[in-house]
């Protein structure tokens, strides 16, 4: 203690203390937000530059007719473009993609989760990350060359016996290679590891005393799983397949080799034909102004639909009692 | 198990007299429930050889299989609730539906990665990594020139493309961990939104802003390997981001507050604090990172369009890059060039699984080796 101190009386003074950031501390906070803020301004530009380069397109067909009309031909004059064949062939593939895949990745997920030993979980659980990583190329040229002519046999299967269920009925002598049956079989083993993965975490967090109190009231191992892991993951289930969904909308390069990419409304998913937005994209790169500017439009179609099945996947899964804290 | 004690209710005399029940636990696998399931099995292909024989007309091995499989679930669920009843016996049948659908999800992989490299080996000689397309010509053998323009091409796109992203996508983490602005609401959600965007969009995004007005006026805006890693970029940005932003959640925060209690500033606390105790997960998030967007073709139909030639220069002219040299041999119609495809696409395939390998190293978990670690000084 300094003597000046002990010899004046002794006074409390408050301490004052600084807490406005330092001119650092300043600069810190607006560089991250910053970069915080371009990330948000680079996907508003992604729809406000396809909208911007999609404006002759749409002017020149309408925005009801582009949204509408099933055909795409440039050839003629003035040119009839319109995405309603491609948006029916892209939902159709998603669709068909998503019900083979959703039944194998909830069964691969509880297998991971509640069936397999805790060692090899670690090593199944990067099985599947694995199976996230192979290039949609590679899987492509193998639906492609390898996958495609063994499936044609259980499509003619299905014509034949089941052709009265109108989406299993094909035209007369149709070729049934480069379906949408085929192109969804092949997106299904894309999106089934994002699927699993999702889903895995959400059955991963069940609360092990719901599950142990279902076991000690007698249940099975399966009727543990019906009475307490599938209802608590319902949200994660659901939510993980929306965004299977939005992976199976903008899947491209394996598309673009599976089907013809002619644009067409058909609910025949059997026969030969179909088209995709991404995969139609992907086949007219580089082409007139014209029809570069309608596939920006096509492109922003796809855009704000991937977008909207994206958001509300994370909607569904953030509300969902199990998917607090789980990342989609 | 032994010491569990056997249920003492006894059995209904009108029960009894028919069967004796044998309480068990379901879980356990018996010499008898082995025997059940094997039984099982040889009855269900026996039944479903007959119906095929009798029929007359199949579906192939693939229908044979899938019939015997669905008579083997009934076969099972009976005799299982003959045995032990019907609470058993459904958890018997969903046991196996689940073992068997997820060893069925593990075919498809083997079957790919075998196919990809027996069609690889045998158009890949060490020739590929040192030559490029130069003077090929659809009569000669698949063996002939090499894809090392694509090789350099995709080192060049994705080097750049990790050099646009990692300063951003990491800073990015950063705001949505550290800071408390208002904005970190909509910066996450958006985020979210931009690793569900096709790639294709992304490089639909490149070509529409900067290839379309401004190719004219300088070979920059070209097709170019630098409008690719542009693309890339665009595709690798949220990968990165959200992992580092999971790994930074993951540094203690009592950490960060010895740091600010010693007299740092935040931005030093991050510097000096959270970035080096993050900094394996970071490095994971970085080969993630590339694992995503090496094997992408789509963006880069608009942006580097591909070339046959070596161009070691990104930021001038057409380059080729893997993904692209395998896309476009595999459409063309001669049998040579769809095997040089078959040589990029396994070449590819081990790029992107060694990544993945790479990533699971760094990432590993390192409590365990550390334990051990500290056993052996201690002892």
């Amino acid at each position: 203690v300094e003597p000046s101190v002990s010899a004046a009386p002794r006074q409390r003074t408050p301490r004052i203390v600084h807490d406005e950031p330092t001119s650092v501390d300043r600069w810190f906070d607006r560089i991250t937000l910053g970069s915080g803020l371009l990330v948000l301004l680079l996907l508003t530009l992604v729809g406000v530059f396809l909208l911007l380069r999609s404006r002759e397109a749409f002017q020149v067909t309408g925005i009801v007719n582009f949204l509408t009309r099933e055909s795409w031909r440039t050839d003629v004059h003035p040119p009839r473009i319109g995405v309603l064949g491609l948006l029916v062939g892209t939902v159709m593939v998603a669709l068909v993609a998503i019900t083979i895949a959703m039944p194998f990745s909830i069964i691969a997920a509880l297998f991971i989760a509640e069936y397999a030993s805790p060692r090899s979980r670690r090593y199944l659980t990067a099985l599947v990350d694995l199976l996230a990583a192979i290039p949609s190329l590679i899987f492509g040229i193998w639906g492609f060359l390898v996958l495609s002519s063994q499936i044609v046999p259980l499509s003619e299967w299905l014509t034949t016996h089941l052709g009265w269920i109108p989406i299993f009925a094909t035209d007369a002598g149709a070729r049934l290679t480069g379906s949408v049956f085929i192109a969804g079989i092949v997106v299904a083993f894309m999106v089934v590891p994002i699927i699993t993965s999702v889903v895995r975490e959400v059955f991963a967090q069940t609360p092990p005393g719901e599950k142990e109190a279902a076991l000690a009231l007698g249940s099975t191992r399966w009727g543990m799983i019906r009475a307490v892991v599938l209802p608590y993951g319902r949200g994660g289930i659901i939510g993980g397949g929306m965004l299977g969904l939005g992976r199976a909308l903008g899947e491209t390069i394996a598309v673009a080799l599976l089907l013809p990419q002619v644009p067409e409304v058909s609910i025949k998913i059997l026969q030969n034909g179909g088209a995709t937005v991404a995969g139609f994209i992907a086949q007219r790169a580089g082409g007139d102004p014209f029809t570069v500017s309608g596939l920006m439009a096509a492109g922003l179609v796809l855009f704000v639909m991937t977008l909207a099945t994206n958001m509300i996947a994370s909607v569904v899964v953030a509300r969902s009692r199990s998917g607090a804290g789980v990342e989609v | 198990m032994s010491s569990v004690q056997e249920p003492t209710l006894a059995p209904l005399p009108a029960a009894s007299a028919r069967r004796e029940r044998i309480p068990r636990r379901p879980r356990e696998y018996t010499a008898i429930d082995i025997a059940t399931m094997v039984g099982c099995a040889l009855s269900a292909v026996a039944i479903c050889w007959l119906l095929f024989d009798v029929l007359g007309q199949g579906m192939g091995w693939f229908g044979f299989v899938v019939v015997a499989f669905i008579l083997y679930l009934v076969l099972q669920f009976f005799v299982t609730s003959d045995r032990l009843g019907v609470m058993a016996a459904k958890d018997r049948v969903a046991t196996t539906i689940v073992t068997t659908g997820s060893i069925v999800l593990m075919i498809p992989l083997v079957w790919l990665i075998g196919y990809v490299t027996v069609k690889g080996l045998q158009a890949l000689r060490p020739t590929f990594f040192v030559k490029d397309q130069t003077g090929i010509t659809p009569i000669l053998p698949s063996t002939a020139g090499g894809g090392s323009h694509a090789i350099v091409g995709t080192i060049e796109q994705v080097g750049l493309a990790l050099l646009w992203s990692l300063p951003l996508g990491l800073l990015a983490a950063i705001f949505l961990n550290e800071s408390r602005s208002k904005w970190r609401r909509p910066v996450r959600i958006f985020v979210d939104a931009m690793s569900g965007l096709p790639s294709i969009v992304a490089g639909l995004f490149i070509f529409a802003t900067l290839i379309l007005p401004f190719a004219k006026k300088s070979s920059l805006f070209s097709f170019n390997g630098f409008m690719a890693s542009l693309a890339l970029a665009m595709v690798m940005l949220p990968t990165i981001t959200r992992t580092v932003e999971v790994v930074i959640r993951l540094v203690p925060n009592g950490l960060r507050e010895a740091g600010l209690a010693l007299g740092a500033s935040r931005a030093r606390t991050v510097w000096s604090v959270v970035i080096p105790t993050a900094r394996t997960g970071i490095t994971t998030a970085v080969v993630l990172g590339i694992a995503r967007v090496v094997g992408e073709t789509a963006p880069l139909l608009f942006t580097a369009f591909g070339y046959d030639l070596m161009n070691k220069n990104p930021f001038s002219g057409p380059q080729e890059s893997l993904p692209l040299f395998v896309y476009r041999n595999i459409r063309k119609p001669d049998v040579s060039a769809i095997q040089r495809g078959f040589a990029g696409a396994l070449v590819l395939t081990f790029i992107v699984l060694a990544l993945f390998g790479v990533a699971r190293y760094i990432g590993r978990d390192r409590s365990r080796a550390q334990a051990r670690r500290l056993k052996r000084t201690r002892a």
